[in-house]
C-alpha cells in the first residue's frame, strides 16, 4: 500500500479522497489557499499545508509549491482529484519523475486522450465509434466554415485540447461560424493554453452517457456500468442517475465492451470514464474519455458496492483488481444533484458566506461536500457546494427520495439551484425518462 | 459621468469596449469569470466611454468601477 498520499486538490473531492486514505489506514495531506484557509477539506487529511493566495494559478496550479509539499510531508504519492491539475500530463509525469506514485493513469494515456482530435483518431483505430466529423484541428474561420459545410449543419464546435464542456458551441449556419470561431478560441486559450478547435456534427436528441472504468497495471480492465448524465446547463452537468432510461442489458455490455477497447487502446490505468453520445435510435458515439475520478462517481458507488477511490488507491500500489467483470452487479438506483452556488433560473455564480446550513440524511441519502457553516464561497472556485445522492431500490422511489432529500436541504446566505433541482426531478417528461442533453431548455427554461 | 460597477466578485474575462467607443443601453461591455462561470455585464446608460479601469485577467470586487461613460 502506499505510505502517505498528497491531496493535490480541494472542496468535497479532497474530502472524499482523505476518506478513502483514512478507510486504508494511509495518512493523507490536505494543502489550501488563504481562501480555503478555514474550509473542510483543509481539515480532512492528517496534515494541511498552506500553499499561496486564492487564485489558483498562484496555488492550486503550482507544481512546484505541491511537489515541495509532498516532499516536505514525505509522501509517497499524489491524488490530484477532478479539474486542476487532475488531466495535466505534463505534472502526472513529473509526479513520477520525482520518485512520488500519481494515482492516476500514465502521462501518455492522459496526453493522448487529452487532444480530442488524437483521441478521435485512437478510437477509430479501436473500433469504437465517434462522432462525424473532423479528424484534424481546423486552421481558421474559413477552413471551419469549408468543413462545417462539408460535415452538414449544425455543427459542433470544440476545443481540442478542451473538456468539461467548456469553450465548445453550437453552430446552426454559416453566418454564425465566424463569430462562434472566434469566441470559441479565445475561450480555449484562456482555459487550456491553446486555442485550436475542431468540429463535430450535432447529434440532435443525444443522451450523454458514460461508462466508470477501472483498469489494474496486471492488465485487467472492468467497467462499473453506465451513468446518464444527460441533465445539464451550459454543457456542463447538473443531474446524473444510473442506471440509465435508454440502457438495455444488451446495450450495456455493447457499450461497456467499448469503454474497456478505448481504456485498453491507449495503455489506460487506473480509474477512468469514457463518455458516449446516444441517439435516439440508440447508437453511440465516443465523445472523450475522462482520464481521472469523475465528479459523479457516488453513483457508480450506490449501485456497485464498489469504492471507486479506495480502488485507485489499491490500483496504484500496484495491487490486482480483486474482481473481474462478471462479479460486477447494480443494484437500484442512484440519483447524484449537484448542488451549485448560483441563481436557479439565470445560472449566475453566487458566492458568498454560507451563513446557515442544514442538510438532509437518512436511509440512502449521500452527500459528499466540501463546505460547512459558516464558511465563505469564494469566486476563486468552482461553484459545487455538495453533491446530494440518493439510492432506492427503483427510479420512482429514487425520484421521490431525492424530492424529499433537497426540500430538507436549507443553505442561507447565498443562492443555490436546488428550485432547478425540484423542477427537473419534478417534471413529468424526467419521471418517463425522456431525456436529452436539450431537456433543461426544452422542459424548464423556455421563458426567456 | 455614469460608472460601469461589478455585479460579483471576479476576473475580467473579457474587455469588449475601449474609449470613445458608443455604448447603448443594455450592451455587453465587459465579461467577468467568477466561479468557473462567464459573466457578460451590461452598461445601463447609453454613452461614450470615457475610461476602462481594469484589464483583463484583473480581480475584481463586487461593486468595483470597471468602466467610466461620459
Amino acid at each position: 500500500m502506499l505510505r502517505k498520499v498528497l491531496i493535490a486538490n480541494r472542496g468535497e473531492i479532497a474530502v472524499r479522497i482523505a476518506r478513502a486514505c483514512k478507510k486504508m489506514g494511509v495518512p493523507s495531506v490536505a494543502v489550501y489557499s488563504d481562501a480555503d484557509r478555514d474550509m473542510p477539506h483543509a481539515k480532512a487529511a492528517d496534515e494541511a499545508y498552506h500553499i499561496g493566495p486564492p487564485p489558483v494559478q498562484q496555488s492550486y496550479l503550482v507544481q512546484d509549491k505541491l511537489i515541495e509539499v509532498a516532499k516536505r510531508s514525505g509522501a509517497d504519492s499524489v491524488h490530484p482529484g477532478y479539474g486542476l491539475l487532475a488531466e495535466n500530463a505534463g505534472f502526472a509525469q513529473r509526479v513520477v519523475d520525482e520518485g512520488l506514485v500519481w494515482i492516476g493513469p500514465p502521462a501518455r494515456a492522459i496526453k493522448e486522450m487529452g487532444l480530442k482530435t488524437k483521441a478521435r483518431e485512437a478510437m477509430m483505430r479501436a473500433g469504437v465509434p465517434i462522432i462525424p466529423g473532423a479528424t484534424a484541428c481546423v486552421e481558421g474561420p474559413d477552413a471551419a466554415g469549408e468543413m462545417a459545410a462539408s460535415i452538414g449543419y449544425p455543427v459542433m464546435m470544440k476545443a481540442c485540447a478542451g473538456g468539461g464542456g467548456i469553450g465548445m458551441t453550437v453552430v446552426r449556419g454559416p453566418d454564425d461560424i465566424a463569430r462562434a470561431f472566434e469566441e470559441c478560441a479565445h475561450r480555449a486559450q484562456k482555459f487550456f493554453c491553446d486555442g485550436s478547435l475542431y468540429l463535430e456534427k450535432l447529434i440532435v436528441g443525444a443522451r450523454h452517457i458514460e461508462i466508470q472504468v477501472l483498469a489494474d497495471s496486471h492488465g485487467s480492465v472492468v467497467h462499473l456500468n453506465e451513468r446518464e448524465c444527460s441533465i445539464q446547463r451550459r454543457h456542463q452537468k447538473v443531474i446524473e442517475e444510473t442506471p440509465s432510461t435508454a440502457v438495455t442489458p444488451e446495450l450495456r455490455e455493447r457499450m461497456g465492451e467499448a469503454a474497456k477497447r478505448a481504456a485498453a487502446a491507449v495503455g489506460y490505468r487506473n480509474a477512468g470514464t469514457v463518455e458516449f453520445l446516444v441517439d435516439p435510435n440508440l447508437d453511440f458515439y465516443f465523445l472523450e474519455m475522462n482520464t481521472r475520478l469523475q465528479v459523479e462517481h457516488p453513483i457508480t458507488e450506490l449501485t456497485t458496492g464498489v469504492d471507486i477511490v479506495v480502488e485507485q488507491l489499491r490500483i496504484a500500489s500496484g495491487e490486482p483488481l480483486t474482481f473481474g467483470q462478471q462479479d460486477v452487479g447494480q443494484l437500484g438506483h442512484a440519483i447524484e444533484c449537484r448542488i451549485y452556488a448560483e441563481d436557479p433560473v439565470r445560472f449566475l455564480p453566487s458566492p458568498g458566506k454560507i451563513t446557515r446550513l442544514s442538510m438532509p440524511g437518512g436511509d440512502g441519502v449521500r452527500i459528499d461536500t466540501g463546505i460547512a457553516e459558516g464558511v465563505t464561497v469564494t469566486p476563486f472556485y468552482d461553484p459545487l457546494l455538495a453533491k446530494l445522492c440518493v439510492w432506492a431500490p427503483d427510479r420512482p422511489e429514487a425520484i421521490d427520495r431525492a424530492l424529499g432529500a433537497l426540500s430538507a436541504f436549507h443553505v442561507e446566505g447565498l443562492k443555490t439551484n436546488i428550485p432547478l433541482h425540484q423542477a427537473v426531478l419534478g417534471h413529468p417528461a424526467f419521471r418517463a425518462g425522456a431525456l436529452s442533453t436539450s431537456f433543461i431548455e426544452e422542459h424548464i427554461q423556455p421563458r426567456k | 459621468m455614469t460608472d460601469i460597477l461589478a455585479t460579483m466578485a471576479g476576473t475580467v474575462f473579457k474587455v469588449l469596449v475601449k474609449p470613445n467607443d458608443q455604448v447603448q443601453p443594455g450592451q455587453d461591455v465587459i465579461v467577468l469569470e467568477s466561479m468557473k462561470m462567464e459573466i457578460p455585464l451590461q452598461s445601463e446608460a447609453a454613452g461614450t466611454v470615457a475610461e476602462v479601469r481594469v484589464k483583463e485577467g484583473e480581480f475584481v470586487n463586487e461593486g468595483g468601477v470597471l468602466i467610466t461613460l461620459r
